[in-house]
């Protein structure tokens, strides 16, 4: 029970602290949200880059698509999305509060559906790809993403879009997408804990140490990775979706397709925390997020400097990340021992039968 | 005796080197069957082959009566063909049981599966083949940091927790200490007699093949050079000439 109960702690605490925050520091709202995006981040890019060894640099693309696939739906819905965006906001456009979270629901699903999509197709792409080939193929991609949208006059082009606007109180409306934000983020933790320790996450593993060999034992690779980065695209789709709800404007650049920001800070998060963990990327993403805030507002003029010595501090002495650190250190308290009925075994009996041996090692033990 | 494989003309090249030229063989089933050669002679290439691992330029490779040359590695492998590697490979982040897990067969698998649990039963069976090599003690051990030849016996141990109709071993016993080639010998005549499992098995340690195998093909310079029972093998002139490096004198004669 007491092994039971330390387990569940952690993540008992995850839940409050993320419940009970907005309540303690409410002038901290936004920048909480913006922690568990960016645990959202973290946690999405450790799929493929972490546990399966596929290092994207260009999973910000599905964050981007989902914002803008949000955003049309959201506006399409009750107007010509065309004639809206080449107004740029002239004509003063009014949402009701159905409008407003109608348009909302559906477009943060479809945000979610349209990034499934797109990374299926796109992984049936670059999937061919292993290694450094792997990362600049998906950069590449990223980064044609943010340029294409921005000559694309529909969406607005690189003038962006204005969203339609919260029907509400400003403190009610940072709650809102706090919870939003947070309860994605729980789903997506619970959902990945669950997988990871299925087949799915024994097959991600066997992925990522060795390719070829999991070929041919016969496990269906491609499957595996197309579905772990479906995952990932569309939790980063809803994500974008309620991030560029949150600012309330979205333009390709900058907020959409944030590659050398967002799209970097994903990996170093992770890198940092311990790729391939469960709770890497949360305690990477929120030390990461901490260190940048608190840098932006005491070393302003520095902040970058600060980030990229962090950056480097911790690939260079840290490459396991923090808990790959403390899983190597103490291997034992994370099972990885020989078992303690062998000590009794000076030369184990390689003829004797498996229930044999155990009958004996139970009556030694008694 | 029905034959489990059946290669017909198999023929490789790289470039302007013809790894295999025109290979026949039969693997029957429920047999132990050695292929053996000197280095280069295209054993590893004929694995390949088999496996799907490459493309073979001519000839005709058949499992079970059924034509696998144009079939894709993973295919081939949830067929229940599999091949163990001479550089051992195993999974060398995850933790031996682990490892076995995720070896399962994977014929049956489907989406539905992929997020599924593995039933007690399963880990009991991946438990019971580590403790058949005698890895069970060190099976929540991470296994890259298993020595070599404990590595062999993991990645022999997943091979089996794959439930193969055939197995195709290279140099199962290089690198591994000569008491525990004994072990590993009798592993695999049991693999064969109690798991029913087809062995075809490239090896250079000349007492283990000639002792485990029921038949035998030697390669040389990627062609067949002979084939027959063990005794056979052993008194075949071109057999002997081939491994002791005979031609090599009459070439500078």
């Amino acid at each position: 029970m007491n092994t039971r109960l330390r387990r569940t702690l952690p993540y008992a605490g995850l839940l409050i602290a993320g419940i009970a925050a907005p309540f303690l520091f409410p002038d901290y709202t936004f920048q909480f949200t913006v922690l568990w995006v960016m645990i959202l981040f973290a946690l999405t890019w450790d799929i493929l880059g972490g546990q399966m060894g596929y290092n994207s640099l260009g999973n910000i693309a599905f964050f981007g698509v989902g914002m803008y696939i949000c955003a049309v739906v959201q506006i399409g819905l009750y107007y010509d999305v065309a004639q809206y965006t080449a107004s740029y906001g002239a004509v003063k456009v009014e949402f009701t509060a159905e409008q407003y979270f109608t348009g909302l629901a559906v477009g943060l699903i479809a945000a979610g559906l349209g990034a499934v999509v797109f990374s299926v197709i796109l992984g049936w792409v670059v999937f061919g790809l292993r290694g450094p080939y792997f990362a600049i193929g998906t950069l590449g991609v990223a980064l044609s993403a943010g340029e294409l949208t921005g000559a694309w006059d529909y969406v607005g082009g690189g003038g962006g879009i204005a969203l339609p606007i919260y029907p509400g109180e400003p403190d009610d409306r940072s709650l809102f997408f706090y919870a939003l934000c947070f309860v994605l983020a729980m789903v997506l933790f619970f959902l990945l804990r669950w997988i990871y320790l299925g087949r799915f996450g024994l097959a991600a593993n066997a992925i990522r140490d060795d390719e070829e060999k999991a070929e041919g034992m016969g496990i269906h690779t491609m499957r595996y990775k197309t579905v772990g980065w479906a995952i990932a695209a569309f939790f980063l789709g809803i994500s974008g979706a309620l991030f560029g709800n949150m600012i309330g404007f979205i333009e390709p650049l900058e907020v959409a397709f944030p590659t050398v920001t967002f799209g970097l800070f994903m990996v170093v998060m992770c890198l940092l925390g311990g790729r391939g963990t469960l709770w890497g990327p949360v305690i990477g993403a929120t030390l990461f997020h901490t260190f940048k805030e608190v840098t932006w507002t005491y070393l302003l003029g520095w902040q970058w400097v600060a980030l990229g010595a962090l950056i480097v501090v911790s690939v260079v002495f840290f490459q396991q990340g923090i808990v790959g650190w403390v899983k190597e250190k103490w291997p034992e308290k994370f099972g990885i021992a020989v078992d303690d009925r062998a000590l009794a075994e000076t030369e184990p009996d390689l003829d004797e039968a498996p229930s044999q041996r155990l009958r004996r090692q139970t009556e030694a033990a008694q | 005796m029905t034959a489990m494989i059946e290669c017909e003309g198999v023929t490789k090249a790289f470039g302007g080197i013809v790894a295999n030229n025109e290979i026949t063989l039969e693997v029957p089933e429920g047999r132990i069957t050695g292929l053996i050669g000197p280095n280069g002679s295209g054993k590893t290439t004929l694995f390949n082959s088999i496996v799907g691992y490459h493309p073979v330029d001519a000839g005709s490779i058949k499992f079970e009566g059924r034509e696998i040359s144009d079939l894709r590695v993973q295919q081939i492998a949830r067929l229940g063909l599999l091949r163990t590697f001479q550089q051992t490979r195993i999974y060398s982040k995850m933790n031996c049981v682990d490892n076995m897990l995720i070896s399962v067969p994977h014929r049956t698998q489907t989406y539905r599966t992929m997020f599924s649990k593995y039933p007690p039963e399963v880990t009991e069976r991946a438990e019971d083949l580590l403790e058949f090599v005698g890895l069970y003690e060190k099976r929540f051990l991470i296994s890259g940091d298993l020595s070599f030849g404990q590595q062999k016996l993991l990645e022999f141990a997943m091979a089996l927790m794959n439930e193969p109709r055939l197995l195709l071993l290279d140099e199962p016993t290089a690198g591994i200490n000569p008491t525990l080639i004994n072990g590993l010998i009798d592993r695999l005549r049991r693999a064969t007699s109690e798991l029913g499992v087809t062995l075809f098995v490239i090896e250079h340690n000349m007492p283990v093949i000639m002792g485990l195998a029921d038949n035998i093909y030697c390669l040389a310079n990627g062609r067949l050079l002979a084939h027959g029972p063990p005794e056979k093998i052993q008194n075949d002139q071109r057999v002997i000439n081939a491994y002791l490096g005979a031609h090599y004198y009459l070439d500078s004669d």
